[in-house]
Parts: structure tokens; C-alpha cells; sequence
């Protein structure tokens, strides 16, 4: 590579240089699956429809944003479910408590999305308990916390106006707020995975965690890490998910365990950690979305857009996401 | 080449032709064998020779490409170990094929067990083991104990048993002794030679001469993935099998020592009677400024113990560390990098320790100096890439690019890189431990070139290998462990083959004074 | 080492669940309304185990079929949901004349016989991560179940229900000889066969299983097939204790997550080639147990959750201790 071209490589980012063949294949669904939605609904393919879908999208690609980082380092996050109920559940107790609870509402659901999962990072770090029990763990003890907290009943409070215009507002006419956030969170995302020292720690850790330690980094801290933002932004889409229904519920957080870890992995990312790109993820999230929109609009019952759902995900790993032949 | 002649009535399998290929590399190229039944037969050749390849092959590990395999004079052909072992040949591999979490009888039964009404019977099962162990010579190892409970040279005496339970006819052992101590290597020498009587075909590769001396009938050298002789025992001459290996005259592969004189600088690195678990005990040692000190012994003496506790890693360390005469406290690879210590430790295994394969030449060499070359968390691209081209250059990494995944580079260029990313640190104290395994000679002679050429600009070398040529050619001063104790230091002239065997094997005893206890 | 230390070595993590399972179950006992009342008579001490038994052998089934998948280093993330197919299809099937009962129970078990091998062939022959295969097969299970019955519904063959949950004997719970049949019919066979060895030899480690030249894609075929046959067992049983068939995501994410729970309970090995479906089956129990202790002391069944929860994050925080002997740090990272 001579000098020359090298300052024009850069310029491009890392996630477009190398277009790796799933997150390719993962486009090519997206589109397959436009072209077949708009046979069914014409007007599927009109900007207002499209937008909607991904303001939808948004709240997901939110909380598949944490996942991915968990799934790169090799783990796995079982405690969205509760962390978004609680992150959701905690804006709107927060907002209960006059003006300063309303400004630090956001904040505070965050907040207590981010403490789970320092639990979750301190087990997997620090005790060395595998990630799909301590975050099952974490789960239940959230989902006990918010029982206890809520009577079992569904909780009164209502979200802020700050958490509503998030969610469901448009600051640049036609550009939905949610969007704008899971964009902001996207480009984080993006520059902390591709540019920073966390970002190549945390593939590092994915590929081989010894050779990361041997080679002198600290990655029971990386891991730590990783595990909190994946709480906090678990948190953070149950914020907006209240935002957008103006209240929290109890189990809003549940169908959205299995659409994140889909998601990610239908983008390329490898479950067993060390290799994927945040554009793949939002390849996922949209083909998730879309998936799910579609069904809806064939006015398909819910039964049968759980099996094509099922069904559609085996098909399209089968496709790019197999491991190699062992011989 | 008598041994090949095709009247023997021994002949008891040959392979014709055999090649494979990984990807572009090619790792065996038109390879005969003959084996012959109640004889040893040594395979000879270096790291990547294709030796490995070709024990696989016949074990029914990989599928050959080309050639045919030729037993009782039928051709045969093997899909899985399994088959391998259906025709009677059973192999000890160097990477233990035991199951941690299975008891010692489960695994040398694992393959057959005897069953009743279809279920295992773990009596049968039970007396099947105690008479394999005790033709291993191994009758003190509990059948019941779980495997993951055993040491290294424990498994390896479990492994020959589950070779013998299948009653092969064939018997191949893959650098069987490495892990072994002496007594052991002694007891498997005699059940080796009990069953040669028995009329065994044995199939021996092993690094090591000596052994090869006593127990070989015929031996066959392979180099660069091709045969280049077969010849019976003790019609060569060592240095002659060794040309023969490495494929041009031995001499000219170690850069000149130069003269060193005793100085009164503090050393950059100094132990003071380190220990650990039972695995090291009382090590005390210097290594002076421009210094290489090799570390020699059989392996499994605590040398990498040793490297690994000087880096951090173990827990529980007793005794002293002093960096510039200083004591430091390193409780993690992060503490030993620091810039007040400058340590750097090339790993065992490159593969798992070293590298992270799938991740990009990019990103591996820059990997251990992120730190230095970013401003709160955020990487100097300019920075890492005029570092990175630095590096490539220096050490002549061979790549077509830098941002390919590393696993595609060869295993020479690999090691590169493993160095590269910690040169880039420019550490003080470097801790090597057996960096030339499985590596190409052209690139093991350019690492010899570079020690020695870091040690003239002042780098300590602390240097395990596995090889004693390495360790006569490129090592100021040897210290030979064994047991975890330093039983002798040889230096200058005197490091030669024979004091390292000796001491290795701690025949004459610990001579160095004070570590005898 | 005696003998007998061998085998203590053995089953240390079986007994170990045996413990805290007994222990457990002792102070829910004794503090039982109904024993505290007439103190340690058999009928009180029967009528509480029944009650205590029927709730928790549901768990244990599932938590079996977990153990078999778990010890090949695999993971069946929707045993829970065969659980619940199976519970809506029996609901339908297991109705009628004996004969048509029986056929019904065949049809059942068979049903999630196949659903176990659909897993099976993903995982083997498709080469996919067990853990994203199962997510998406317990998709297509849960949307079956609903297509059974989306609304809940159905009914079962009240005799065979009740003598299957009834008391044997009029002393022992027949569910638990039903579970200790089933252990005796599946698992002692499986643990002692082959492939069960080599199941536990491949989740130990694969490479090694491999070089041995065991059948590492038949056991895992195996382990698969019987966990979803396990499952539907358990689905059978719900059918029997609720006289209903009910396609519940809750209930079925519920089962799936406990299984695990109960499986790490049970001193099985998430990273495979250790433990036995009998520590599981305590586990669950164990389990189940905590779950109702609170009931016992009479806390507000709000707090159950969260109780189960932290009991749960103690029980695997607990393993953790483990560490403190680790002397090479690298053994971290295997």
C-alpha cells in the first residue's frame, strides 16, 4: 500500500471497506422483503409507512446496540427483559416526584438499567459465572424488584413530556425523534467499536480473552464495561418504549429479548463473539422489524407469525451463519 | 535403503504417495512409508516437516489428498479415527486426546466399552483399565480418578494405556515423552521395548536424539512436508541426520556471541528465591543488560511457570522480583507492561495466547500499544499506522497487507507479529518462552539475528526453548531446571549438548551452589 | 484414596443438591400450616408432599431435558416452549376411551420426540449455535401451541389425570414414582449407554472426543431428541395437574429459565461434560421449595420473585468461591 492511497482508505470507515457477505445477504432479505411486502400492501413502500417502521425499529435498535457489544465480547444478555421494564418503569416512578424527578426521569430509568448490568459485568468479569446464568439471574431479581415495587399491579405513573417527545415527537419535520436517538446511539456505536481502544479490546476479548490479557490489557474492566452499557441502553429503550405508550407496563420488556439477540445475529455478528459490525446490526434490526410488520399487515394471527418468524430466522443463518465443517 | 525392501514378511503397512494440502500450504508431498511389525520406527525432521501431518493421515484424522494407504498389503482407507482404530492403529497424539471430566477408566475405555444388555459395564470396564495401566507400567493411577485431577505426565501415561486397550497393531507416538520426567520416559522406554517384542509396529516421533539413539531401529527424516530418507538405525552420524533435516549444512544459523564482560551494573532483572505452589522453588537469577539467559531442562520443569510468574500471572508467588534493584509487586500482564518495568512476554502458543487469528495484522500488531498511541480512549490511526509500517518492515513480516486476518500469514510470519506487537512497546526486559515452535528455519534464523540484535541495543533476554541448539547458539548463559529448581547454570563454552542433557536429566546432580536445598 | 471417597468425588454435586433440597424442604415442612396444626403425622406429611410434588416435578422434567443438552456444552432454549406444544396438544389428544387416551399420550410424546430431533438437526447438521437454533425453534413451538389452542381450553382424561397425580399407595405422591420411572427408563439407560458417554465426552471437550473416534453427532442427535422427549413428558403432566391446555408465553419463558437455574442447582456444568439429571431433578425441587418457603413463613406472595431471584444470583455467585484457589491466572479464560 504506497502513501497515497492509504489517507483515502481512511476516509471511509472500516464498516464499508470490508463488506462482509452476511451483512450483504442481510440487505438483500431487507429488500426481498419490501418488494414482497409492497405485492401485499401497496402501500408499504410509501415514505410515510417506511418511516413509521423505523421509528419502530428504532427502540430496537437501541437495545440491540447493548446486546451486540455483550454478543462481540462472546456473552450474552438474558436481563433485557427487566432491565427495559425497569428502565421504564423507574423514568415514570421518578417523574412522580415533582420537577426535579420529571428533569432527572430519563436519567434515573438509565440509571438503574446501567446498575444491572455492573451486576451483570461483575459476575462475568470479576466471579467468572457464565453470562446466560448471572444475566438470568440479574432478570429475575429486576423482575422481583419491580413486582414488589409495583404491587403487581400495572404501575400508574405516567412518562414525562420529555420522555414522550423522544419517543414520538419529529424536532426536524418527518425525521421522528426516536430515529434521531437510535442514529446519535448508532454513530456512538460505530466510533466506539471502530476507533477507540474499548472498541478493539472488545473484539479482542471476543476472539481470544488470554491473548487479550497476555498482551497486557485489562479485560475484566472491558467486560465490566460492556455489560453496563448494555444495561443502561436496555434501560434507555424502556424509557422511550414508555415514552411512546406514555406509561410503563409490566412486561414490555419481553418481547424484546429474542428480536435483539436475532437482530445482531442475523447481522453477521457471530454469537460466539470476536467478529460482526454495527451495520449488520442495523441490517437486523430493520429485517426484524420488517419481518414482524409484514406479518401484521397479511393480518397474519399471531400464531403464525411466531412459526414464520421462527422459521425465517433458521433459514437465514442457515444461509451465512453456519460454523465451518469440523474436518 | 534396506529397510524398504518389499520381501520383509514384517511389512505391516505402507503408505504410496501421499499428499495433503492446507489451503496453498502444502504440508505432505508424495510420501511413502514402510512400517514394519516388532520394530520402532523413528520419524526425524523439524517443526512443520509434515511429520504431524502425516501421523494424522494415518490415524484418520485428515484425509489425504492424493496417495494410497496399504495395510496386510490391501488398501484401506480411513474416513475418522474410529476406522483408523478398526484396523489396529492407535496413536498417542502431542495434543492429549483425554476427556477432562471423565475418570481414567472412562477414557481408556471410551471408544469400546464393554457393555452388557447395551449398557456399559463398569466392572468389565474397570479390570479393562487396571490391565492397561498396568502394561503402561502406570498400575499407581486410580481408574476412578477424573483425568482433570491428574498432572501432565500423569495423562501422558493414561493416554499410552487407552493406546494399548484398543490392542493396536500399530502404535504411533507423537512426541509421547515431552510432558514426561525422567522416570517416566525410563518406564515408557522399557514398555516401548517389551512391546517391539511383542511384535508391535511402533511409530516414534520425537525431537529429542538421545531417545531416538536408544530406541529406534530405523528412522526416517522428513523435511518441508517431503521424505528425504529412510536408514537404519546408528548408520548416521548426528550431524549428518541434522543436515538432513534442515536441508543445508549445520553452521552459520546462530549470530556471534559477543565477548561479555562481567560488569557491576545493577541487572535490569533480578529473582531472589521465587516460588510458587511447589512448581517453582527458590529460583534466584539475574539477567544482565544486553544479556540473553536461556532457560534449558526437560520440558515441564517449571519453565514456563517461571516466564509466566516473572509476567504476572501467577497467583501466590513467594520471594522477590527486583526490576532496576528495585522490588516491583506484577499482578497482572497490564502491571508487567507498565513503562517502570518494560516487560514483554512472547507466549507458548501463538495461536491462543499470542494472537487473536480471525482479527486483522492491523489490529493484532497494534493490539499491546493502544495504550501509548491514543488520546482518551481514541486511536491515532496516523500514529498506529506509521508504527505498524515501522514493524512490517523491521522484521520483514511477510503479508499482503495489513488488514488481512493474521491467521492467513504463515506460522513464521505469525511469530512475527507476536513480537512485532511487543516491540512496539520497546520493552526493557523480554521473557521468550520457546517462540521457534513450529516455525520455518528461514524465519527461526532471522529470530536468532533479531535477539541478538536486541540485546546489543540493551534488552534482557530471558529465553525458554524447547530446542537445545537453540539454547547452545543463542543463550550467554543457560540455567537448567528441574523439578522447579535451578540445578545448574552453564555458561560460555560450556553450554554444550552434552552438559545440557545431563543436567537436564539431573544425573550428575545440582552443582550450582545455593539452590540445592 | 478408599473407594468410597471416589465415589462421594463422583456425585459430590448431585449430593450437594440432595442437601440443600432436603434441608430446604425440612424447614418448609415444619413450618407448614398443615403440619404445624397436627404435627409430623403421615397423613399430613403425604398430603403436604403431594401438593409439593405435583408443582415441582413439572420443573424437574424440564429441567432433565435441559441436563441432557447441557452436558453435550449445548443449550436448549426452548424446552419450555415443546413444554407448553406439548401441554396444548395433549389437551386435545389425551381425551376419551383408553384407547383413545393412550394413543393420544403416544401421539404426545412423539410430538416432542420430533421437536427434540428438529433441534437436534439444526444444531448438528445445519452447524447453527444451539443457542440461537433453539431461540428460533421455540418461536415455531410457541406459535404451534397457539394455533392449538389460542384461547385456553380443552380438557384430559380425568382418571388417568388423577391417578397421576393422586397418591399411590395413599402415601406417596404418584408423580414422583412417575418422575423416579421415567429416570429409570431414560436417563440410567442414557447415562450408561455409548452415546451417553460420548455426549458427556464431546461436552467435555470435542476435539478429544473426536481423536477418541466416538460418535460425537449421534450422541448430541440423542441428547437432543430425548430432552424433547423429556419436555413433552412434562407438558403431559401439566396437562394432567390443570385439566387444560393454555399456550402461556410467560409460562414457557418461565420453564425454559428455570430449567437452567435448576440445572446449575444440580451441579451441572453450563460448559458441559459434568453432572447428572438426577442433581437437576433436585435442583429443581430445590427450587421449587425456596419458591414456596415464603408461602410458609407468610410473606407477601409479592416478594416471590424477588426472593427466588436473590436465592438464585447467591446459588451461582456461590461457584465463584472456586476462584480463590485458582494460582494461574490464565485458568480464568478456559
Amino acid at each position: 500500500m504506497s502513501e497515497m492511497t492509504r489517507p483515502a482508505m481512511l476516509r471511509f470507515p472500516k464498516l464499508f471497506r470490508r463488506v462482509d457477505p452476511a451483512v450483504a445477504t442481510a440487505f438483500a432479505c431487507i429488500v426481498l422483503l419490501l418488494i414482497f411486502g409492497s405485492l401485499n400492501e401497496p402501500n408499504f413502500l410509501s415514505p410515510d409507512y417506511l418511516l413509521q417502521q423505523l421509528k419502530v425499529a428504532s427502540f430496537l435498535g437501541v437495545i440491540a446496540t447493548g446486546m451486540m457489544i455483550v454478543i462481540l465480547l462472546g456473552q450474552i444478555d438474558l436481563s433485557v427483559p427487566w432491565c427495559v421494564a425497569m428502565g421504564g418503569m423507574m423514568a415514570c416512578a421518578a417523574a412522580a416526584f415533582g420537577p426535579v424527578g420529571e428533569a432527572l426521569a430519563i436519567p434515573f430509568g438509565i440509571f438503574c438499567g446501567m446498575l444491572i448490568g455492573l451486576v451483570n459485568g461483575v459476575g462475568v468479569a470479576y466471579l467468572r459465572i457464565p453470562s446466560m446464568i448471572i444475566t438470568l439471574a440479574t432478570n429475575a431479581v429486576a423482575q422481583g424488584l419491580m413486582v414488589v415495587y409495583t404491587g403487581g399491579f400495572s404501575p400508574q405513573d405516567s412518562a414525562t413530556a420529555a420522555m414522550r417527545i423522544i419517543a414520538t415527537g419529529e424536532l426536524i419535520p418527518g425525521v421522528p425523534n426516536a430515529v434521531i436517538i437510535w442514529a446519535i446511539i448508532g454513530a456512538g456505536a460505530v466510533f466506539l467499536l471502530t476507533r477507540t481502544t474499548f472498541g478493539r479490546a472488545v473484539y479482542a476479548i471476543g476472539n481470544r480473552e488470554r491473548a487479550a490479557y497476555l498482551s497486557g490489557v485489562d479485560t475484566r474492566r472491558i467486560v465490566l464495561i460492556a455489560f453496563a452499557i448494555s444495561g443502561a441502553l436496555s434501560a434507555f429503550g424502556g424509557v422511550l418504549l414508555a415514552g411512546y405508550a406514555s406509561k410503563a407496563a409490566q412486561s414490555m420488556g419481553d418481547t424484546y429479548l429474542l428480536p435483539s439477540i436475532a437482530a445482531v445475529v442475523l447481522g453477521g455478528t457471530s454469537i460466539l463473539g470476536g467478529r460482526g459490525s454495527y451495520l449488520g446490526t442495523i441490517a437486523g434490526v430493520i429485517l426484524i422489524t420488517l419481518l414482524q410488520s409484514i406479518l401484521s399487515v397479511m393480518q397474519m394471527p399471531e400464531a403464525g407469525r411466531q412459526v414464520i418468524y421462527g422459521i425465517v430466522i433458521i433459514g437465514m443463518l442457515l444461509l451465512y451463519g453456519r460454523s465451518p465443517a469440523s474436518r | 535403503m534396506e529397510a524398504e525392501s518389499e520381501g520383509r514378511t514384517g511389512l505391516l503397512f505402507r503408505m504410496e504417495g501421499i499428499s495433503k494440502r492446507y489451503g496453498g500450504v502444502r504440508a505432505l508431498e508424495n510420501a511413502d512409508l514402510p512400517v514394519t511389525a516388532g520394530r520402532i520406527h523413528a520419524i526425524l525432521g523439524e517443526n512443520g516437516a509434515g511429520k504431524s501431518t502425516l501421523i494424522k493421515v494415518m490415524a484418520g484424522v485428515v484425509a489425504p489428498d492424493e496417495g494410497r494407504m496399504l495395510m496386510d498389503g490391501r488398501e484401506v482407507r480411513f474416513s475418522s479415527p474410529a476406522d483408523a482404530n478398526a484396523a489396529g492403529i492407535a496413536c498417542i497424539f502431542q495434543e492429549l486426546s483425554l476427556i477432562p471430566d471423565l475418570s481414567v477408566a472412562d477414557n481408556i475405555a471410551i471408544s469400546d466399552p464393554p457393555r452388557r444388555f447395551g449398557l456399559i459395564d463398569r466392572r468389565a470396564q474397570r479390570r479393562i483399565a487396571e490391565e492397561a495401566l498396568a502394561r503402561a507400567g502406570a498400575s499407581d493411577i486410580h481408574p476412578r480418578t477424573l483425568v482433570k485431577d491428574l498432572p501432565l505426565s500423569r495423562r501422558q501415561m493414561v493416554e499410552i494405556a487407552k493406546a494399548l486397550a484398543r490392542n493396536p497393531r500399530i502404535l504411533i507416538l507423537d512426541e509421547a515423552t515431552s510432558a514426561l520426567t525422567a522416570t517416566d520416559v525410563t518406564k515408557v522406554f522399557s514398555v516401548l521395548k517389551r512391546l517391539r517384542a511383542e511384535g508391535l509396529a511402533l511409530l516414534y516421533i520425537s525431537h529429542r536424539m538421545h531417545e531416538i539413539a536408544e530406541l529406534a531401529d530405523e528412522c526416517t527424516v522428513f523435511r518441508n512436508g517431503r521424505k528425504v530418507a529412510t536408514y537404519q538405525a546408528g548408520t548416521r552420524t548426528d550431524t549428518e541426520v541434522i543436515e538432513m533435516m534442515i536441508g543445508r549444512e549445520y553452521s552459520n544459523v546462530f549470530p556471534p556471541k559477543p565477548a561479555r564482560a562481567a560488569t557491576a551494573e545493577t541487572p535490569p532483572l533480578e529473582l531472589k528465591k521465587l516460588g510458587w505452589t511447589g512448581r517453582l522453588r527458590d529460583i534466584s537469577l539475574t539477567v544482565g543488560r544486553g544479556e540473553v539467559v536461556g532457560l534449558g531442562g526437560l520440558d515441564g520443569q517449571g519453565q514456563r511457570e517461571l516466564l509466566l510468574a516473572l509476567f504476572g500471572v501467577l497467583r501466590g508467588c513467594t520471594g522477590e522480583v527486583l526490576v532496576d534493584g528495585k522490588p516491583v509487586s506484577i499482578s497482572s500482564p497490564a502491571a508487567a507492561r507498565k513503562r517502570g518495568v518494560g516487560m514483554a512476554l512472547i507466549p507458548e502458543d501463538r495461536k491462543t495466547e499470542g494472537l487473536m487469528l480471525p482479527m486483522t495484522v492491523r489490529e493484532n500488531l497494534s493490539f499491546a500499544v493502544l495504550d501509548r498511541i491514543s488520546r482518551a480512549g481514541i486511536i491515532d490511526h496516523a500514529e498506529e499506522n506509521r508504527l505498524i509500517d515501522e514493524m512490517v518492515k523491521l522484521l520483514a513480516i511477510k503479508t499482503a497487507g495489513v488488514d488481512i486476518p493474521v491467521g492467513a500469514l504463515s506460522g513464521g510470519n505469525q511469530q512475527k507479529v507476536v513480537i512485532a506487537k511487543w516491540l512496539m512497546r520497546q520493552p526493557r526486559i523480554i521473557l521468550l518462552n520457546d517462540p521457534t515452535r513450529g516455525i520455518d528455519v528461514g524465519t527461526k534464523q532471522e529470530l536468532y539475528q533479531l535477539l541478538r540484535r536486541l540485546a546489543d541495543a540493551g534488552a534482557s533476554i530471558l529465553f525458554y526453548s524447547t530446542d537445545y541448539d537453540e539454547l547452545i547458539g543463542c543463550c550467554d548463559r543457560v540455567l537448567v531446571l528441574y523439578d522447579g529448581r535451578v540445578v545448574r547454570t552453564l555458561e560460555g563454552d560450556g553450554i554444550t549438548e552434552h552438559a545440557l542433557i545431563a543436567s537436564a536429566l539431573n544425573i550428575d546432580g545440582p552443582t550450582s551452589k545455593g539452590e540445592a536445598a | 484414596m478408599k473407594e468410597w471417597r471416589y465415589l462421594i468425588a463422583e456425585q459430590r454435586s448431585t449430593l450437594l443438591a440432595i442437601g440443600i433440597f432436603a434441608l430446604m424442604f425440612f424447614i418448609y415442612l415444619v413450618n407448614h400450616p398443615a403440619i404445624e396444626g397436627n404435627g409430623f403425622t403421615a397423613t399430613a406429611v403425604s398430603n403436604v408432599s403431594q401438593t409439593a410434588a405435583n408443582k415441582a416435578v413439572l420443573l424437574a422434567f424440564v429441567a432433565m431435558a435441559q441436563t441432557l443438552v447441557v452436558i453435550t456444552a449445548g443449550i436448549d432454549l426452548s424446552v419450555g416452549m415443546i413444554f407448553i406444544l406439548t401441554n396444548c396438544l395433549a389437551s386435545w389428544l389425551v381425551v376419551g376411551t383408553p384407547l383413545e387416551t393412550a394413543f393420544g399420550v403416544v401421539v404426545v410424546l412423539g410430538v416432542g420426540l420430533l421437536c427434540g430431533a428438529l433441534n437436534g438437526l439444526i444444531v448438528i447438521v445445519g452447524r447453527l449455535q444451539p443457542i440461537v437454533a433453539t431461540i428460533a425453534t421455540g418461536s415455531i413451538y410457541f406459535g404451534l401451541a397457539l394455533m392449538l389452542r389460542p384461547y385456553p381450553g380443552g380438557s384430559v382424561n380425568e382418571d388417568l389425570a388423577d391417578a397421576l397425580t393422586g397418591r399411590l399407595f395413599g402415601f406417596i405422591p404418584s408423580s414422583l414414582v412417575a418422575l423416579a420411572v421415567v429416570v429409570l427408563v431414560i436417563w440410567v439407560p442414557f447415562s450408561r449407554s455409548l452415546l451417553g458417554r460420548t455426549a458427556y465426552a464431546s461436552g467435555s471437550s470435542e476435539a478429544a472426543a473426536y481423536m477418541s473416534g466416538v460418535p460425537i453427532g449421534k450422541a448430541k442427535f440423542l441428547a437432543y431428541t430425548l430432552a424433547g422427549l423429556l419436555a413433552s413428558i412434562g407438558g403431559l403432566f401439566l396437562t394432567f395437574f390443570t385439566y387444560t391446555g393454555e399456550a402461556a408465553l410467560a409460562s414457557g419463558n418461565a420453564y425454559t429459565l428455570f430449567s437452567i437455574a435448576a440445572v446449575v442447582l444440580g451441579g451441572v456444568s453450563l460448559f458441559g461434560g459434568k453432572g447428572s439429571a438426577i442433581g437437576a431433578i433436585f435442583g429443581a425441587l430445590a427450587f421449587r421449595t425456596i419458591g414456596d418457603l415464603l408461602f410458609v413463613f407468610d410473606f407477601d406472595p409479592l416478594w416471590q420473585p424477588l426472593f427466588q431471584g436473590v436465592v438464585l444470583l447467591v446459588a451461582v455467585s456461590l461457584g465463584a468461591f472456586a476462584l480463590f484457589r485458582v494460582r494461574n491466572r490464565l485458568e480464568w479464560f478456559q
